[in-house]
């Protein structure tokens, strides 16, 4: 078995360590004997949108966001799209996410267009979100931390990823935490998410897999460090933010 | 003479300082906090009665070497520097080491101010002390939880820098685009150091690197040789910014387990005799070219300047060497990507395959976002790894590193608790042998008071 992992503008979407969930996603995989390839897609360098199984595409500083909106607001997002209805999962953080949605609106201008692989939208709020964040969901908890001045608000076609235990989430008002539609997913959650929320990075893995070597079965792996680190994340999200 | 206002907040800083060391504590900042309260004008009233005027010394990593290295220079050429050592960089730290050396009546004793300031206080700062000579080093992603984004905080430096009077020198790293471009605001004059040995670097900019592209037009940056992270040669094949011609340039340098020879060149004279830094490591080999580029600014002599780096001591956590139970512990603070990668190249350089105390921790000078961990280099540490202890408040987040690192199970162990796990440590070296210890600031500090008890170190505010 092999698994594609494409990394979306890693040059200028990769603050906060979330570099972190590809090698999560990389090693998960190796781990099971599944051989791996990752690849970072920039500007300009998109080589074949068929390849991926799965793209991440993490938060980045507002230069980097400005650029990269530019950038997927032509054939780039198309082929993004396309991706997507052709079986590729997505798992975006802060800026990626919000860069899925219809759109960011900032205070004063016109809104910035987002891909519109989720139905969600992103308002400029004036106070930034800052800590530890927790979230409970039917499949497990999920921890990280959250640096984000965006309120980013769902659709109906978008399902909250989770419910914020501690912290704000998504818009600091209605207790969700990012979003679900299909095998897109985005959050967020820094920290790096996935290594501490390994179950979240196996749907992911699974999803991916099944694109093109169904039916994926996907072995147990030893996960006590794993929650351990989760365990005591936890505790700081629900003791000190 | 101060004002009434600051002589009030003086004497109410001293007294809060007196009697925190009454109760045997460090008052690094709290005395200064008080001062602040009472005159938010404190700073530039006391600075003002400096002779030599005020230098400040900022930037990501190397701000604590620089300065200390600086201190050491101009203590050489007959200056009495009052000088924050111990690393509290905040305004309340500038005060407090302003008033712990001014009298009573408000008398500065010392003639020449340095202090080390936080990147994110700079802009302040610089308004309220009116320095002669403003040093940036680098400007890494650092701490994003509270200093938000790098180029969001470039500007606001490049701002307030822009704002000061044409008397101050900058004294800037050519080799950060970052850095460099916070000079293109301005005519003051400006002395740019770097490193010019063909020798050192590769290519391809580091997966941290901060500013690929250009500061001024945002395209790709193109570099013909990449040092640490986007630290190194750069220019931009779009707008046509570039690198900016080094005053203090370093053509070679020699890097060595226990230090490092540089031999410069540029416009600080004809230069012969090569420049010894007792520390270790690439960085801080820039380290000592910003300390040399700023000693020119205040037409401090070269001569002064290379007999103060010759028996220059590291700071806290930089570096430093401390014995217990017979055997070294080398003590490495950590508190960035950039800073990381520095460290343990300096390490690894050596050949070293190090037994290793790893302790993370998430209060406030931390940085409470342990995230930074991940775009760390753990990759290229792990192989060499013989042994790990890992503790710190968020010491399973560090083991979890390791482990996706490719550190094997057996050879890492997470102890909770500082004292055990410094004991179980110490056990991984032999009698003689060495432990090398990675810490973040808050752990740094807990592990340091723990071998103090046990009669290895003082504890740093004395130093």
């Amino acid at each position: 078995m092999d698994l594609r992992i494409a990394h979306l503008y890693p040059d200028l979407m990769n603050i906060y360590g979330d570099r972190g969930n590809v090698i999560a996603l990389a090693q998960r995989a190796k781990w099971r004997g599944i051989e791996v390839d990752v690849r970072p897609y920039s500007i300009g360098e998109w080589a074949d949108p068929e390849w991926p199984d799965i793209w991440f595409f993490g938060g980045g500083q507002d230069q980097g966001q400005d650029i990269v909106g530019a950038d997927l607001a032509g054939t780039n997002g198309v082929a993004l799209r396309k991706s997507v209805e052709g079986g590729a999962a997505i798992f975006s953080v802060c800026g990626g996410y919000q860069l899925l949605g219809h759109a960011y609106v900032p205070e004063t201008g016109p809104s910035i267009p987002g891909v519109g692989i989720l139905d969600v939208t992103t308002r400029a709020g004036k106070r930034r979100f800052v800590g530890n964040l927790l979230v409970d969901s039917p499949d497990g908890q999920l921890v990280g931390f959250e640096n984000h001045s965006g309120r980013t608000y769902l659709g109906s076609a978008a399902k909250p990823l989770g419910t914020v235990i501690a912290g704000n989430g998504n818009n600091g008002e209605d207790k969700t935490e990012g979003a679900v539609q299909g095998r897109v997913i985005g959050c967020y959650l820094h920290g790096s998410c996935l290594p501490k929320n390994p179950w979240l990075a196996d749907r992911l893995l699974a999803w991916a897999l099944d694109r093109r070597q169904k039916p994926a079965k996907l072995d147990p792996l030893d996960d006590a460090d794993e929650a351990a680190a989760r365990i005591q994340a936890s505790e700081v999200a629900r003791t000190r933010t | 003479m101060p004002d009434a206002l600051a002589l009030i907040a003086n004497a109410a800083g001293k007294l809060t300082r007196e009697g925190l060391r009454a109760t045997g504590r460090g008052a690094t900042a709290l005395p200064g906090l008080v001062a602040l309260t009472l005159d938010p004008n404190f700073i530039g009233a006391l600075a003002a009665e400096l002779e030599y005027g005020v230098a400040c010394v900022s930037g990501t990593n190397g701000k604590t070497t620089t300065a200390r290295m600086l201190a050491d220079i101009s203590r050489t050429a007959g200056w009495n520097p009052i000088h924050n050592r111990s690393g509290s960089n905040l305004d309340r730290g500038v005060a407090a080491a302003l008033l712990a050396h001014t009298s009573w009546s408000g008398e500065p004793r010392g003639n020449f101010g340095l202090f080390e300031i936080d990147e994110a206080s700079l802009p302040s700062a610089v308004g309220r002390l009116q320095p002669r000579v403003v040093v940036v080093t680098n400007l890494f992603r650092d701490q994003m939880d509270r200093y938000f984004e790098l180029d969001t905080l470039a500007k606001k430096i490049g701002d307030a820098l822009a704002a000061l009077p044409a008397t101050t020198t900058l004294v800037l790293n050519a080799d950060d685009p970052l850095v460099a471009n916070l000079a293109v605001r301005r005519d003051a004059k400006t002395i740019f150091f770097g490193v010019d040995d063909p020798d050192l670097g590769g290519v391809v900019p580091q997966a941290i690197s901060d500013a690929t592209r250009c500061p001024r037009c945002k395209s790709p940056l193109k570099y013909a040789r990449v040092v640490l992270a986007h630290v190194g040669d750069w220019s931009c094949p779009s707008c046509g910014l570039s690198r900016p011609p080094r005053d203090v340039s370093a053509t070679k340098i020699l890097l060595g387990p226990d230090g490092s020879e540089i031999s410069l060149a540029g416009t600080v004279g004809s230069i012969f005799e090569t420049i010894r830094v007792p520390i270790p490591g690439l960085y801080n080999a820039y380290n000592a070219l910003a300390a040399l580029a700023a000693a020119r600014a205040l037409d401090l002599g070269l001569a002064e300047a290379i007999r103060a780096l010759a028996t220059f001591r590291p700071a806290f956590g930089r570096l430093e060497t401390i014995e217990h139970k017979g055997r070294t512990l080398r003590l490495v603070l950590v508190k960035n990507p950039a800073g990381f990668n520095a460290a343990i190249g300096a390490l690894l350089e050596t050949g070293r395959t190090p037994r290793l105390l790893a302790a993370l921790s998430d209060r406030d000078a931390d940085g409470r976002d342990v995230s930074w961990i991940w775009d760390a280099d753990f990759e290229a540490l792990a192989p060499s790894v013989e042994h790990a202890v890992i503790t710190g408040l968020r010491g399973r987040d560090m083991a979890l590193r390791f482990k996706y690192a490719g550190l094997a199970k057996e050879r890492m162990e997470v102890v909770d608790g500082w004292s055990a796990a410094i004991e179980r440590a110490t056990t991984l070296a032999s009698e003689g042998g060495e432990v090398v210890v990675l810490a973040t600031y808050t752990a740094m500090q807990a592990l340091r008071a723990v071998l103090a008890r046990a009669g290895a170190v003082v504890p740093f505010w004395e130093d």
